[in-house]
């Protein structure tokens, strides 16, 4: 009746149940505080990386391009690569996130999640030559299609998360994003005071609580 | 059921791609079997996604030409590259899991073991220089060497369990030790106990003859 393989299937099912979500949403939440456009915003990547895995489409991949590879090579700049080194490594990193579009699960992780810990392996390649170990990846057996709502409370919880790091005093947000970026000295790792952690404020942890629970 | 997991530290370090790999595979062993962990794993990641979505673009732009160069070498890619590794089932079955089984080469069976005295094996695992990673084969009831530790030490158990003065660990579990921390951990009666230790310092064992033995042993 339709032409969908069953690789596709879930995919492509889990894109328009973004799309639809994203509508109800707006419907239903028009006027709160939860602004429907971050929940929109989160869902537009997803559906541009499912178009980049179904379709092999070019122009989804130019505007994931457009926003994430300068964002690459900024994260790995601050990392301690310089210009032409992150450049390249950013293009290494944009070409990982075409060939594996298909295993990206909007259930489990945003786009910039996603696209995060292909940066952060592409780094630990590029500055230490260590190999980095990894757990097998999961499959989640028959089901393996996403949930509709996982797949929008995940998005709309890494939105929140953004915002409550956005919203966090300078020094603090500072301090983990130089933990991200692999830019804390040993002396500020051993001092606990100036550990990010100690810096994660309530409404953080509370952002990490209900992603944990979006997860489990 | 695994009761001893990993701490909200080392879940950090090891998103923001941190640690020594030596205890990258500790950890990454561990989140094989604990689907706590990675789902508490995922959480630390979303931060470092919300980092990467608040680097300024303006602050590293792309040149023109980038795009371009990245859409040529999508295309100049050979097949095989392009279907990139499918998420494996995770397999049941095994004693060591991946991705602990790559760096061995092969199960339980497969490991080059050396006595270290008193029964207990050891096999050193080849990691980065900064930490050091061995398995370690104790017999059950027999007692791992009584030490301190110098730095931190993570401790996987794999089969069997150990227990210190005031716990047990079981498959799974990690005990995380560090300065100050001494115990005499004995493998529990039943099965003989197999874990993974990494640690970012040598240990200091405080018998007269395992101080002897230690730069022999490469711990």
């Amino acid at each position: 009746m339709f032409d969908i393989t069953p690789q596709t299937l879930p995919s492509r099912q889990a894109a328009s149940a973004v799309n639809m979500l994203c509508v109800q949403h707006d419907g239903y939440r028009r006027g709160k505080r939860q602004s429907a456009v971050d929940v929109q915003n989160g869902a537009k990547w997803v559906v541009l990386l499912e178009k980049v895995a179904t379709e092999k489409d070019t122009d989804a991949f130019t505007e994931v391009f457009e926003h994430f590879a300068p964002r690459v090579k900024g994260f790995l700049m601050k990392s301690g690569a310089d210009h032409a080194l992150a450049e390249e490594c950013a293009q290494d990193v944009m070409v990982t996130v075409w060939n594996k579009a298909a295993q990206f699960d909007p259930a489990r992780a945003s786009v910039a999640t996603w696209i995060f810990t292909i940066a952060r392996n592409r780094r630990i390649d590029m500055l230490r030559r260590d190999r980095r170990p990894e757990p097998e990846e999961l499959t989640w057996g028959p089901e393996a299609e996403p949930d509709q709502l996982d797949v929008m409370t995940l998005q709309q919880e890494s939105e929140q998360l953004i915002s409550a790091i956005a919203s966090l005093p300078e020094k603090q947000r500072v301090m983990i994003e130089r933990a991200y970026f692999g830019d804390l000295t040993h002396s500020e790792i051993a001092d606990e005071t100036g550990l990010p952690l100690g810096t994660i404020k309530s409404r953080i942890r509370l952002a990490l609580e209900r992603l944990r629970h979006s997860l489990s | 059921m695994i009761t001893h997991h990993l701490s909200e530290k080392l879940l950090m370090a090891y998103s923001a791609g941190t640690l020594p790999e030596a205890f990258n595979l500790a950890v990454a062993t561990h989140l094989a079997m604990c689907d706590e962990c990675r789902a508490r794993l995922a959480s630390y990641d979303a931060i470092g996604g919300a980092v990467l979505e608040r680097v300024e673009d303006a602050a590293a732009p792309m040149p023109h030409e980038a795009l371009a160069a990245t859409l040529s070498r999508i295309k100049a890619q050979v097949p095989s590259e392009r279907i990139g590794e499918s998420g494996k089932a995770r397999q049941e079955g095994w004693t060591l899991p991946e991705p602990l089984r790559s760096y061995v080469g092969g199960d339980v069976q497969d490991v080059k073991w050396r006595n270290v005295g008193g029964g207990v094996r050891q096999a050193v695992i080849p990691t980065s220089e900064n930490a050091t990673a061995r398995l370690l084969y104790i017999p059950a009831g027999k007692a791992v060497p009584d030490h301190g530790h110098h730095g931190m030490e993570l401790t996987l158990v794999l089969q069997g369990a150990f227990a210190d003065d005031e716990d047990c660990f079981s498959r799974g579990d990690i005990e995380i030790a560090d300065e100050g921390t001494e115990h005499q951990p004995i493998a529990q009666a039943g099965a003989d106990c197999i874990c993974l230790a990494v640690t970012d310092a040598p240990l200091k064992f405080r018998g007269l003859l395992p101080r002897l033995a230690q730069p022999f042993l490469g711990i």
